[in-house]
């Protein structure tokens, strides 16, 4: 029951189904690549499990620990432990990271956090992160570079500290040093706690966060799941080699 | 950066108590020569005090209500009572001889803590006269004069003479008029050559009767090279009828002195708040605005700087919060009439409800004023499909070589950054309070702490239940 299960789902968005049937579990303690071409549904699929409201699910559940979320609103799915490193990170101006961070913070525990327990959270996060405190004071994403949003979204995962994560292509635009970076944060994560689905669209970051589970979407469902070797053979041979076999198959 | 406080999401708010302090004397109800009389019998005023609230009267009389700006039509200006003396005790020496009623009221506002921490000296109005006043050793030490304005005018006469009205003639406008007939309370700030006063000077009040209208008025005078910052801040009880507040401060920043007033006002909504706010900046003197309108039904007000002398400068940053029921028609006014003298007004508002903010805003670069230049940046934030925003800026430029520049910036809260906080943890409505603090934060930066986390709180409790 310690998982994340996604059941039979199908979703539309401005009268356009996107998700045909999605199924898929990440037990806690895993972590699981979900890979796939462009448009295939995969930030869609990140977005209905954070409960975007421009989405609407049509059919299916979704199961957070045996429990259904599908009638939460977006902050109680995250206050229940749900966490989605965005594609692409919004940018909030005026608000510095450090004050938001603590005002997450504090909602996801449900209390005041004192600042010296704060800034311990905080540091431990930059240091894995080898980021620097200065960041903390720039104002959230406000005019950051893809790369420093994508760090941006690692360190609210490590203070955080959520018992699921999705991480909605975190890894493209980053140079191979950052994508260390970012592979340190979440394995600095992995743990018996926490289950994730790492979304991305190259096999290259699964080189530095070893997946338990492979599985392949194509046009709004799981076509096939594997071991880490799935993730090197369509990095071999296409997506093309796949859907025709997904064809064949049908 | 500035601390949150979540605790006080969900509190009531806290300032709309009323208390039981008594009213010595009240006048009758509306305007009258009788009344201005009494007024300044009561104050024991010289002669020539008497003669100007006359002359006062008869212009306010005389002048039409202004009619360019938001609706005053709700406004009874014959219904008011024009004059309340508090109880006992004026210009208390220290925080034990206030009387105790009064006493409770502040320490529900937090001025003691707030005393302790950085006041340099605290002048609270209550009603319309000082009742507890102290300047710190150190200020009287450097000369600085930090007192009610009544007793300005009795012990500083020759000095309170030479500058009290200048700024602001009775003739600027009708609400100028009114306060030059009816003024009580408010400071007397006079810094002497080259002094800086480290913390700033503060002062706190509130209004406290029943369609009483409160026409408090502040003359501040910096001396060449001196710097000070003065701070005001009030809040209101809520009272079921209309109420009036017409405020006039004065500022004179001689050559190359720097001065700051700061204001957040959060009247309760049944207030016209209309006020007059004018600097005369001197000689590479630097004069800043910050002001803050939160409450109120109608808010006039446009601090303006006159930069008189070449090198002059000025800063005007305002926010506005407008909800429904409210119009906050507020802005700026920069007068640049010298060589090299330059200007900047940002101005913030926010829109919530039927709520409706309006900036309107005058820069007039006079001939002569050699390279002068100013920008204007205003932005509006829509929180809701019926909330309002008109902007009104004036330019006028009668010098070639000058430099104006104008941006203004019409936005709305956006679905994605309400998601992407909300998927953090925080409510649809914290989410959306949150990124209205963003907004005005460039603004908010600029407050001393405790402002700035008193402002915040206020647009927690602004935004709650806003959204969704
Ligand atoms: N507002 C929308 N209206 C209609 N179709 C949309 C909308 N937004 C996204 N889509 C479509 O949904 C599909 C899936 O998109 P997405 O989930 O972003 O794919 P991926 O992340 O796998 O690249 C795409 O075909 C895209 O064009
Ligand atoms: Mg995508």
């Amino acid at each position: 029951m310690n998982q994340l299960e996604i059941r039979d789902l199908w979703a539309s968005i401005d009268g356009e189904t996107i998700l045909k049937g999605v199924n898929l579990v990440v037990p806690k303690g895993e972590v699981h690549a979900l890979m796939g071409p462009n448009g295939a549904g995969k930030s869609t699929l990140g977005k209905i499990l954070a409960g975007d409201p421009e989405y609407v699910v049509e059919k299916g559940d979704i199961l957070l620990d045996g429990e259904s979320i599908l009638e939460l609103s977006p902050d109680e799915r995250a206050r229940k432990g749900l966490f989605l490193a965005f594609q692409y990170p919004v940018e909030v101006p005026g608000v510095t990271i450090a004050n938001f961070l603590r005002l997450a913070l504090q909602a996801k525990l449900g209390r005041e956090v004192g600042v010296a327990e704060f800034w311990a959270k905080v540091k431990k996060a930059l240091e894995i992160l080898d980021w620097d405190e200065s960041y903390l004071s720039r104002y959230l994403n406000d005019g950051f570079s893809g790369g420093e949003k994508k760090r941006n979204e690692i360190l609210q995962l490590l203070v955080l500290e959520p018992s699921y994560a999705v991480l909605d292509e975190t890894d493209s635009g980053l140079d191979i040093d950052a994508l260390k970076v970012v592979a340190r944060g979440v394995n600095a994560m992995r743990g018996s706690g926490f289950g994730a689905l790492v979304i991305t669209h190259y096999q290259r970051i699964l080189n530095y966060i070893q997946p338990d589970k492979v599985h392949v979407m194509m046009d709004g469902r799981i076509v096939t799941s594997g071991g880490p070797e799935l993730a090197l053979e369509l990095e071999a041979k296409g997506y093309e080699w796949l859907r025709e076999r997904v064809k064949e198959g049908a | 950066m500035s601390q949150v406080d979540l605790s006080a999401i969900g509190e009531e708010y806290k300032y709309h108590f009323v208390d039981e302090v008594k009213p010595v004397f009240v006048a009758e109800r509306g305007l009258t020569r009788r009344v201005i009389e009494a007024i300044s019998y009561h104050k024991g005023e010289p002669e020539w005090m008497l003669k100007f609230r006359l002359r006062a009267l008869e212009i306010f009389q005389k002048k039409p209500m202004p009619t360019w700006g938001p609706d005053l039509s709700g406004l009874d200006l014959d219904n008011l009572v024009y004059y309340v003396k508090p109880a006992e005790v004026r210009d208390a020496k220290s925080w034990e001889e206030v009387p105790e009623e009064i006493r409770k009221t502040y320490e529900r506002l937090g001025i003691p803590e707030a005393e302790r921490k950085v006041l340099a000296g605290v002048g609270a109005q209550y009603d319309s006269e000082m009742v507890y006043h102290r300047v710190r050793e150190e200020l009287e030490r450097q000369g600085v004069i930090f007192v009610a304005i009544e007793e300005g005018l009795k012990k500083y006469e020759d000095l309170f003479r030479e500058y009290f009205a200048k700024v602001v003639p009775p003739e600027d406008n009708k609400f100028a008029a009114l306060n030059s007939a009816a003024w009580s309370g408010g400071s007397f700030v006079y810094v002497p050559p080259g002094v800086k006063v480290e913390l700033p000077l503060q002062a706190y009040f509130r209004v406290n009767t029943p369609e009483f209208g409160q026409f408090e008025r502040t003359l501040i005078i910096v001396d060449e090279g001196a710097e000070v910052h003065y701070i005001e801040g009030c809040t209101a009880p809520m009272y079921s009828t209309e109420s009036l507040h017409t405020g006039v401060i004065e500022i004179v920043v001689k050559r190359g002195a720097r001065s700051r007033y700061t204001t957040i006002q959060n009247w309760s909504t049944n207030m016209y708040n209309l006020v007059t706010q004018r600097a005369l900046v001197y000689g590479d003197a630097f004069h800043e605005w910050l002001d803050g309108n939160l409450g109120s039904k109608v808010t006039m007000k446009y601090p303006s700087s006159y930069l008189l002398e070449p090198g002059a400068r000025t800063e005007i940053l305002s926010i506005a919060f407008a909800k429904t029921g409210q119009h906050q028609d507020t802005g700026a006014k920069i007068i640049l009439g010298a060589p090299h003298t330059s200007g900047t007004i940002v101005s913030k508002s926010i829109s919530k409800g039927e709520g409706r903010a309006s900036y309107r805003g005058l820069v007039k670069v006079l001939e002569g004023a050699k390279g002068a230049k100013a920008n204007v940046e205003c932005d509006a934030l829509l929180i809701d499909p019926e909330s309002r925003t008109d902007t009104y800026p004036y330019i006028e430029i009668e010098e070639d070589t000058a430099h104006v520049g104008h941006e203004a910036t019409v936005s709305k809260i956006n679905d994605e950054q309400i998601f992407y906080l909300q998927s953090r943890g925080l409510k649809e409505d914290e989410a959306a309070a949150l990124i209205v603090r963003g907004f005005i934060e460039p603004i908010a930066k600029e407050l001393p702490l405790e402002y700035a986390v008193e402002l915040n709180r206020l647009i927690e409790l602004e935004m709650e239940g806003s959204v969704g």
